[in-house]
This record gives structure tokens, sequence and C-alpha cells, in this order.
């Protein structure tokens, strides 16, 4: 077997992997934000009135817009940034995998009400 | 049989748009993982490509619009507060739920997390529909992007399950109704 078949083969992409990587940081960064948000929205009364966007919906409704204005100001500059670059992914993905896993776990209510 | 205005927007929100995406995440996590797979035997064709990224898309339309239907049309009804002195508190799933200890869990946990949790699943799988339009089928040559882009599509899942299993709960003990009825059809006499 040659060592270009088989698992091992691999092709060299014509796209930079810049764009891939603005996309996963962004979304953890996003997430994070809404994680942080809702514990900032619980704990601090001046927040809490801040973040009521729409009555009904209440401080939920702050901290998701916010959280997704965030994600997307966050991945506007970032695709600007690494348009057409390649960067270290393995480290940015990393990265963001780690702000997903994190924010799961700070918006567990049992974890959420330690801070 | 009859259903109220309340009751037909949660079968919407939760059968609609939250059962569908999670049945649809299902196949996305097989299909991105076997088409992008660098051992892959066959290459992907520009057909089953287009079709995979329209699915990605409606999959982002899913999730979004039960994310929105939840906060913004079912999340009112269920936090209402009810009148000074009320007793009945049927229409108020809310502090129906808090006035009971065997039930408070399923607000002040489920409710919580839910509320929350259910937003990584559409913050997701928007990315993941981006990057998949953007590389398709080159995504098998860049093995990290690929390992990100099926870690967040399962992150997804889970967090679209954890809101999908803690609305079945709640809407179990303290369903949101009210509104006007709506009759599905008028049923044969006995």
């Amino acid at each position: 077997m040659s060592a270009a078949s088989g698992d091992s083969a691999v092709k060299t992409p014509s796209l930079t992997n810049g764009p891939g990587a603005a996309a996963i940081l962004s979304a953890g960064i996003g997430a994070l934000a809404l994680a942080v948000l809702a514990i900032v929205g619980d704990k601090f009364a001046a927040a809490k009135s801040l973040l009521v966007f729409y009555k009904p919906t209440g401080v939920l409704s702050g901290v998701t817009t916010v959280a997704i204005v965030i994600w997307l100001v966050a991945w506007g500059v970032l695709e600007i940034r690494w348009r057409r670059r390649t960067v270290a992914l393995g480290l940015v993905s990393g990265l963001a995998l780690g702000m997903l896993v994190l924010s799961i776990l700070l918006t567990f209510p049992p974890i959420a009400d330690l801070f | 049989m009859e259903i109220s205005a309340r009751g037909l927007w949660t079968l919407i929100h939760g059968m609609g748009f939250g059962a569908l995406y999670l049945l649809a995440c299902s196949g996305a996590l097989v299909e991105l993982f076997r088409v992008t797979a660098p051992s892959a035997s066959s290459a992907l064709t520009r057909g089953q490509e287009q079709f995979l990224k329209t699915y990605l898309v409606v999959m982002a339309v899913l999730a979004w619009s039960a994310v929105l239907t939840g906060a913004y049309v079912i999340y009112p009804w269920y936090r209402a507060a009810p009148s000074e002195g009320m007793t009945d508190l049927s229409g108020f799933s809310q502090r129906l739920l808090l006035s009971n200890p065997r039930t408070a869990g399923w607000h002040s946990i489920g409710m919580e997390w839910k509320e929350h949790i259910a937003w990584f699943a559409p913050i997701s799988i928007t990315m993941v529909a981006c990057v998949f339009i953007r590389y398709g089928r080159e995504l098998r040559d860049h093995r990290p992007l690929r390992t990100a882009v099926l870690s967040f599509a399962a992150a997804s899942f889970i967090a679209a399950g954890v809101a999908g299993l803690f609305g079945a709960m709640i809407n179990k003990y303290a369903p949101v109704e009210g509104g006007g009825r709506i009759q599905l059809s008028a049923g044969a006499e006995r």
C-alpha cells in the first residue's frame, strides 16, 4: 500500500481554514456570552432591569438578544481578519469547544447558583 | 376533540419545531460524519452536497423557530403571574410548579436550564450550516475543522435534547393552557 492511499491520504485544501475557524470561535464566544449574561442578569438587580427588552419574556429577552449580537459581531470581525488566512485551527477549535462546554455547565442552575 | 390556543402553540413549538429538529439532528450528524470522513469511499456528488446544504439550512430555521416561539410566545404565558389572592393556579404554569415542593424543581432546574441551553442549538447549527455551505465536500480535507463542526452539531443535539426533555416534563406537570378553544373534530356520539 502506498503512503498516499487509504485513511492517511489528505488532499491539499483549496480554501483556507480562516473562515471556518472564525465561524467556530464566534459560536463559542456567543455561547459563553449567553451563559455569562444569564448569570449576570440573575445576580445583579441593575443588570436585570437593563436586560428586560420585552417585558413578557423578562430578562431572557435581553440575555439572548445581547448574546446573539455579540456572536454575530465576533463572527463578522473574525471573518474579516481571517478570511484569507490559515490559522492554528487545533487551538481555535479547542478554545471554541472549551467555551461551549463551559457555557453548558454555567447555564446548569446548580452551577450557576454558585456565583 | 379540541385544544386550547396556547396548547396548540405549545404543540407547534415542541412537536412541530423542537421534535422535528431533534429528528433532523440525528440524521445530520450521521450524514455529516459519513460524507466528510477522510476514508469515505466515494466522493459526494454535487446533488448530494446541495441536498445536505439545504437540509442544514432547514435545520437552522427549525432551531430558530423553536427558540423564538418558545421565548416570545409560550414563555410569557408560562411565567405569567396570577392576580392577588387567586388560588387556582392552573393557568399559571410557573407558579403552579413552584407551589409544590415535589414539582418546584421542574422550574428551578428544568425551566431555568432549558430557557438558556436551548439557544446553543440554533447558534451551533447555524455555524455548522454556514461552514458546510462554504466548504462542502472540502471539509474532509480540513480535519480539525471537521472535528469541530461535528462536535458543535453533537452539542446542538444535546442542547435541543435537554430543552426538549424538560419541555415535555414541564408540560406534563403544568401545561400551558388557556386562550380560545379550537375544535379539531366534532367527535362521534356514543
